[in-house]
């Protein structure tokens, strides 16, 4: 199903979207949709965590962990008293990423049927998906066919005659970036504060209601018909021998064809951004390359060969993340970057480890006063040091997800935070594309200092 | 009981343990007052068998809920860096000029409460806007004036394409 003009692209999971609208079932099991679940029940489960393992699928949230590995970390059925759950992480948030939506709105039926061959390999008896809150139409859209799985035995009680029974609660997020860590969606679906825990205990043994839970994105379960379909070794010779199979990148920022392009993994960040995206636009330069989400060290414009690959990446001194890609031109301000990214973790901090609640809005007031030209040399070395005191002293990886790319924009672009000390402010005089953007914390400080204001 | 009691009770009958249901039933109160006034978390708490202190400590930890009142209509400007670098901040000063006020508050005559948002999740259609979160993408600081006029009734302007609608108009871009 590659398209003639972008034979780059490599569509698995959306193989028969452009031909079809697959939100409508029958649509869906036209396309082979359901057969995946079908060849599922009939097999052993342990034949199934076998598949999972051979196809070298790793998690599509952030993380990269195998997924067979994980779900091979919980009991067995027969070995626990407690219910088995299924928890899908549904609530994409990480800065640059939408994929996980565009897999919703046109392909909800493979995350069902992707959650339902997961949850019959682990023996769940219900499925939670954590859907991000904010996401309204996506939240209508997998209701609408979830109901239409309901109406077809697929989902409930003696799924397709089979004797395995499940449910499939569709569970809605009300805002917060931490309810995407996987223990802070935990706390948050037992109707708490979203604040993580600390691990271990693990999921795999003790997650919700303190019952073996596996957590796994959506993407990562959408995958799992077609590697039921194709077999696992078929799967994994797809892309590179580490980072198996193809993956929907998110590319955004200056760039001219923004979008969601799933590729075979171990494609160049160049091949994405000018064969893919069309390149930069109105005759601007590269500049840096964020190739994993906010969280992730960034990249120079002279990097953009590394292959969009867990270990190469890895390699370039970044992360692959979520696969949202974000491309950044020569118009912008490095610190105000920083400033930006970091005012984003001080409001996503949930407050409960001190590196990070701590840290995040230390971060931030350093960058304001380098920003308007008032930091000395010494508060750009306690940039650094307050990164430093966070990277991997925090409860949970949010400290880190701050820490790390504002480190990296002081390592790659140390003449750029040079000059905001040595001129006494930002060179771009005004001109940068992220000049003066408005953050939610930004504005909620400034309202609160105005709420408290005295008339005289 | 009030029909908001059954509402609440008819979704905590999905989950294993009631609690789970404390987001759901927050946001059946906070549809039902159009905010989170204190009797939302008694009638949250009632129906749950929480305390309403419980609920309210639930609440202000997450962002859609509202604390204080808001506009008959919510609009909120993503301003986090994919939707930043393409002019995110232009359309939300766009919206604070029409509408006579700054981010973070609402209209005099109670009609609009506009904010910034961190990324609502559309970074390659930037720049995102959401109307009571409904997106609107590819987003135009020339665009805002339509938005509001369509938004205060008059005729719809169709401003701002809508989700998955790419610069050449392709559905869904590259996935295929």
């Amino acid at each position: 199903m590659t398209d003639d003009s972008t034979p780059e692209l490599r569509p698995l999971l959306f193989a028969h979207a452009q031909d079809a609208d697959l939100t409508k079932i029958d649509a869906y099991e036209r396309a082979g949709g359901y057969a995946s679940l079908r060849k599922a029940l009939t097999s052993d489960r342990e034949e199934l965590l076998e598949q999972f393992l051979a196809s070298g699928l790793r998690g599509r949230g952030g993380a990269g962990f195998p997924m067979g590995r994980k779900a091979s970390f919980l009991p067995k059925p027969d070995q626990t008293t407690k219910p088995i759950y299924l928890a899908v992480n549904a609530d994409e948030s990480e800065p640059g990423t939408f994929k996980d939506r565009e897999i919703m709105f046109r392909l909800p039926h493979a995350l069902i049927e992707g959650v339902l061959i997961a949850s019959y390999a682990i023996g769940a008896e219900i499925a939670f998906i954590y859907l991000r809150g904010e996401y309204l139409r996506e939240y209508e859209i997998v209701r609408d066919a979830l109901d239409q799985a309901r109406a077809r035995g697929l989902v409930g009680a003696n799924v397709l005659g089979s004797g395995y029974s499940v449910d499939i609660v569709l569970h809605r997020g009300a805002g917060a970036y931490i309810c995407g860590e996987e223990t802070g969606l935990l706390e948050s679906l037992e109707g708490k504060r979203g604040q993580p825990r600390s691990k271990p205990p693990f999921p795999a043994i003790s997650g919700l209601y303190a019952a073996p839970t596996l957590i796994n994105n959506v993407e990562t379960l959408a995958t799992l018909p077609a590697i039921i379909a194709m077999g696992g070794e078929e799967y994994a010779a797809i892309g590179t021998e580490s980072s198996t199979g193809t993956r929907v990148f998110s590319l955004s920022g200056n760039v001219a064809r923004g979008g969601n392009y799933e590729l075979e993994l171990g494609t160049t960040l160049r091949t994405l951004i000018y064969d893919i995206g069309g390149g930069i636009p109105n005759g601007r330069r590269l500049k840096a390359v964020i190739p994993g989400g906010s969280s992730v060290p960034v990249l120079d414009a002279s990097e953009i060969d590394t292959t969009l690959d867990f270990d190469e990446m890895a390699k370039a001194g970044s992360m692959l993340g979520s696969g949202a890609v974000i491309v950044i031109d020569d118009r912008a301000c490095m610190v105000q970057l920083g400033l930006r990214v970091a005012q984003f973790y001080q409001h996503e901090s949930c407050g409960k480890c001190t590196p990070c609640r701590e840290g995040t809005r230390w971060m931030v007031q350093l960058l304001e006063k380098l920003e308007v030209g008032e930091a000395s040399q010494g508060e750009l070395d306690l940039l650094l040091d307050v990164c430093d005191r966070i990277l991997g002293k925090c409860l949970c990886p949010l400290g880190d997800a701050a820490a790390m790319p504002i480190a990296s924009y002081v390592a790659k672009f140390r003449d750029e935070y040079q000059r905001h000390i040595e001129e006494g402010g930002c060179p771009f005089g005004g001109e940068s594309s992220l000049e003066g953007v408005m953050a939610p914390v930004a504005q909620h400080h400034r309202d609160q200092r105005s709420a408290i204001e005295v008339p005289a | 009981m009030s029909d908001l009691y059954d509402e609440i009770r008819d979704v905590a009958a999905q989950y294993p343990v009631r609690r789970s249901a404390v987001l759901p039933a927050l946001r059946l109160a906070q549809d039902h007052y159009g905010w989170l006034p204190p009797q939302a978390f008694r009638d949250v708490a009632e129906a749950l068998e929480l305390t309403p202190a419980y609920c309210q400590s639930v609440a202000s930890f997450y962002d859609m809920f509202h604390l204080e009142p808001v506009g008959r209509c919510l609009i909120e400007v993503c301003t986090n860096i994919s939707c930043a670098l393409v002019g995110a901040q232009a359309v939300l000063e766009q919206f604070e000029n029409e509408l006579g006020i700054t981010a973070g508050q609402t209209t005099a005559d109670g009609e609009f409460t506009l904010r910034t948002v961190e990324c609502a999740g559309g970074c390659g259609w930037g720049t995102v806007v959401a109307i009571d979160h409904r997106y609107r993408e590819h987003v135009k600081a020339d665009d805002v004036g339509g938005i509001l006029s369509e938004l205060r009734g008059a005729e719809p302007v169709g401003v701002g394409r809508g989700p998955g609608v790419s610069e050449d108009g392709a559905v869904g871009d590259g996935a295929a």
